[in-house]
């Protein structure tokens, strides 16, 4: 499998990265360090440590994907190792296709520790394995793909310093674009209505991966939920992927 | 018509009238790097591609192997789409001033290159072996490559275009930047190739080491072919002039013989046109017991040619 090969070649070449290491370090820290914040709050000790935990393992996991994502077509391209790469029988897709899975794996796995430490930390407390953590924690791990292959598609064209940004710009407006939604409900029909509704539907909702609030609060989702933002998540993946190529079928690397 | 056919199933590499150009920038203006090239490469030969830098060598090898698109033209391996997989398969790549995983040691690199063209792993693991051997990198195996030097990695980039035993090798500026005796090395693999069948093309702006193991070259200059041929139909063997230095024989005896450019502790430096007037100093020399030095009949280099063509345009 030639995808599997440059897949395999990615991750090898993310866990051999440093940065990677500094943000698991961080990503332990800010875990740890609810213990901490629990300590000074007064209520429920174990809601904020599963508040503060969830929200570690989310954003550091969103910066491996952004800082990973933006660095490791561009370093191809840059140290021009893509020359040879291309000038064997692969097609410029499977190129993009085997980076993104390797990324997808690294983060996996990254996420896979993290959540160690972070339910390890939740156990020393409650004496119980709380799977339903586990829950918010898959519909992150979709988020990080979908990061994965924006933080690509910039990167087939801009520079990493640049394409982080557009990244994270991206990031945040998926987290604050439901507030369009609020706003359109409150809208009177007409024009200004229809154009913000277009607005939102183009916008990403990454609000739609986040059960972080349901999770730790304990309050029931419906089953139709979870398939909804199952399948946003994988079709806008499919779908930014699928762009990337389009910029990348064509490209000359001079 | 019968013979142009067998020439068409001849070609390694066929290139008519390539056009590539280039906008740098939003609004600046087009530049145009390749102007129409047309060449072919035939089976089993080594072809050289000489040009000054920035005439378009890179440009053109790019187009070949699908990194650069061009904008008109056409380009066919062995009779085929270059961009087909099944031609790719057998195809190998050796980039100017290669650069490669520095993560990954010497062997990991070729294997993975291996996976690419989909080699099962044992094959791959003793072709790993015998090129390191090759290249001369046997104890260097298991070193990262970000540890490696320039001329480690303009070897390692030699056993990564070989790992699919290619028909066809495409070598950008293959000795550039390496010692004389790691050139030498690098050449006597060429001429191996050329012993195993393969066709080589290289580019270089080198003109000995073209001189000394091309069959065939083109040379490029601002975008366009201005010469291309054996190399002993683009040299002529017509003899310029013959240098000989001497000594022994007196000032007055050598007059209308040839021209005296120099006198150094005794020997004498003789440009001599005629031909016949060779054989006069030779018996001159005999009859009175002096000495040659050295004779040296200066023919047409390659360099002459290139440096011709070059002022010209």
């Amino acid at each position: 499998m030639k995808v599997g090969a440059i897949a395999r070649n990615t991750f090898k070449e993310a866990m051999r990265d440093r940065v990677l290491y500094l943000l698991f370090f961080f990503a332990a820290v800010g875990i740890v360090a609810s213990r901490l914040l629990a300590v000074l709050t007064v209520g429920d000790r174990v809601k904020i440590i599963k508040d503060v935990g969830l929200a570690s393992v989310s954003l550091f996991g969103v910066l491996m994907a952004i800082l990973m994502g933006t660095g490791l077509v561009y370093k191809e391209i840059d140290k021009k190792t893509i020359f040879t790469l291309l000038s064997k029988p692969i097609h410029r897709a499977q190129f993009l296709l085997g980076k993104f899975l390797g990324l997808v794996l690294t983060l996996f796995i990254m996420t896979v520790l993290m959540s160690l430490i972070f339910l390890g930390l939740l156990y020393a407390h409650t004496f119980r394995v709380e799977w339903s953590m586990l829950l918010a924690i898959v519909f992150m791990l979709l988020e990080f793909c979908l990061i994965t292959a924006v933080a690509i598609l910039f990167s087939t064209f801009s520079t990493p310093i640049l394409s982080s940004i557009f990244s994270l710009a991206f990031y945040l407006i998926g987290h604050l674009s439901w507030g369009l939604e609020i706003l359109i409900r409150k809208m009177r029909p007409g024009l200004s209505r229809t154009l913000a509704q277009a607005l939102y539907l183009f916008l990403p909702d990454l609000e739609n991966f986040n059960f972080k609030t349901e999770v730790v609060h304990a309050l029931p989702i419906p089953p139709k939920m979870f398939a909804g933002s199952a399948a946003y998540g994988v079709f806008y993946t499919l779908f930014i992927l699928i762009l990337a190529m389009l910029v990348f079928r064509k490209k000359d690397f001079i | 018509m019968e013979k142009n056919t067998a020439e068409f199933m001849n070609d390694a590499i066929r290139i008519e009238d390539l056009r590539k150009s280039f906008s740098l920038g939003f609004f600046l203006k087009k530049k145009e790097i390749l102007k129409g090239i047309s060449l072919s490469v035939k089976e089993g030969e080594i072809f050289g591609y000489l040009g000054p830098n920035g005439a378009g060598k890179t440009t053109t090898i790019k187009c070949i192997l699908g990194l650069i698109f061009p904008d008109g033209g056409a380009i066919e391996i062995f009779g085929q789409p270059h961009l087909a997989h099944r031609v790719k398969n057998h195809v190998g790549f050796l980039p100017e001033n290669p650069y490669f995983y520095d993560y990954l040691t010497a062997r990991e690199f070729l294997n993975y290159y291996g996976e690419l063209f989909l080699l099962p792993r044992g094959e791959r693991i003793d072709k790993t072996d015998s090129l390191l051997d090759l290249v001369g990198l046997g104890k260097a195996a298991d070193l990262q490559l970000r540890k490696f030097s320039r001329g480690m990695l303009q070897r390692i980039g030699l056993a990564q275009a070989l790992i699919n035993d290619p028909k066809l090798v495409i070598l950008d500026e293959p000795l550039g930047g390496l010692d004389p005796l790691g050139r030498k090395e690098i050449r006597d693999i060429i001429i191996r190739f050329k012993e195993e069948g393969k066709t080589v093309f290289l580019s270089s702006h080198i003109l000995q080491d073209i001189e000394m193991i091309c069959d065939r070259v083109a040379i490029i200059v601002g975008g366009r072919i201005v010469n291309q041929g054996y190399l002993h139909e683009l040299i002529s063997e017509k003899i310029f002039f013959t240098e000989i230095i001497l000594s022994g024989l007196e000032d007055g005896e050598l007059e209308d013989l040839g021209e005296k450019y120099s006198v150094q502790g005794g020997k004498v430096f003789l440009r001599v046109l005629d031909e016949s007037k060779v054989a006069r100093i030779l018996a001159l020399v005999h009859e009175r017991n002096a000495r040659i030095h050295s004779l040296i009949p200066r023919t047409e280099t390659l360099e002459d040619i290139f440096v011709d063509t070059v002022k010209h345009k």
